[in-house]
């Protein structure tokens, strides 16, 4: 990827950022309610791994974005229920639910949507100053 | 030349600074998510301060140190959060915003100036 430059680079990466957050909250609420034959197969919570990224003249600018370094699962215990007649139970009646809590991935949802917002609301307030500015003395 | 950029005064340079503070506070705003961010502001006035001309310097020497609106990062600091998040980022989105809309506000007052200044060289240039 190219240098981050300005304005332009730092909220794209920042938005885009948001934008693999939110699909990480989508894929888990799709999966909520899922159910797994085994511990090893049950659906797992995944979030991005948000870190820093620096222009490379930050020492001159300070300018700074985000960028996703990758996907983690979280590590938690699926719901182990009780249920002998699914299909997939094992030989004890158990399946094991998707590790995945609603009420915190719709906090995740309506964060990550804020913060895009937030990006989006930067890019444009500099872009009319920054129209204004190229017109200046008209 | 040098006539009509002291007939700016003082704004042109608060553009630049306010300009580059803009950029600083999206950083800031960017990494609003990020686990251990540290958010950094530049201290306006103390960093105009220092472009502002109080007579001329001369430079005799390459290796002299030259005046004006120069934005090193060393003179960025690190805010203090009103209440630090356990993940030790120090973005705080209320704080950040209020910068920024206060600094657009402050950029465009600048911009507003020096429009004015322009206009007004304009109608001297032309004499009607």
């Amino acid at each position: 990827m190219s240098g981050i430059e300005n304005i332009f680079d730092v909220a794209s990466r920042a938005m885009s950022s948001q934008m693999t957050r939110l699909n990480t909250v989508a894929s888990n609420i799709a999966n909520a309610r899922s159910v797994a034959g085994s511990r090893e197969e049950a659906y797992q919570a995944i979030k991005p791994l948000f870190e820093t990224e620096y222009a490379n003249k930050v020492s001159e600018n300070g300018i700074s974005t985000v960028n996703v370094r990758g996907i983690v699962t979280a590590d938690r215990e699926p719901n182990k229920v009780y249920q002998p007649d699914h299909p997939k139970a094992d030989e004890e009646g158990y399946v094991w639910g998707a590790a995945v809590n609603i009420e915190e991935e719709m906090v995740e949802m309506l964060e990550a949507s804020r913060q895009y917002q937030n990006n989006l609301e930067v890019v444009s307030t500099l872009r009319s100053l920054m129209m204004r500015t190229v017109n200046m003395g008209r | 030349m040098d006539g009509i950029r002291q007939h700016f005064g003082i704004h042109d340079d608060a553009l630049a600074l306010r300009s580059k503070r803009n950029s600083i506070l999206a950083s800031n705003i960017a990494n609003a998510a990020t686990p251990h961010f540290k958010a950094r502001d530049v201290d306006f006035e103390a960093t105009l301060a220092k472009a502002m001309p109080d007579g001329p310097l001369a430079t005799t020497n390459s290796r002299h140190v030259s005046r004006g609106s120069n934005l090193n990062a060393d003179r960025l600091q690190y805010r203090d959060p009103v209440n630090p998040s356990l993940d030790g980022n120090t973005v705080e989105l209320a704080v950040e915003q209020m910068q920024f809309s206060e600094n657009v506000v402050r950029y465009q007052t600048s911009l507003t100036f020096l429009n004015r200044k322009v206009s007004g060289l304009l109608s001297a240039i032309k004499g009607e």
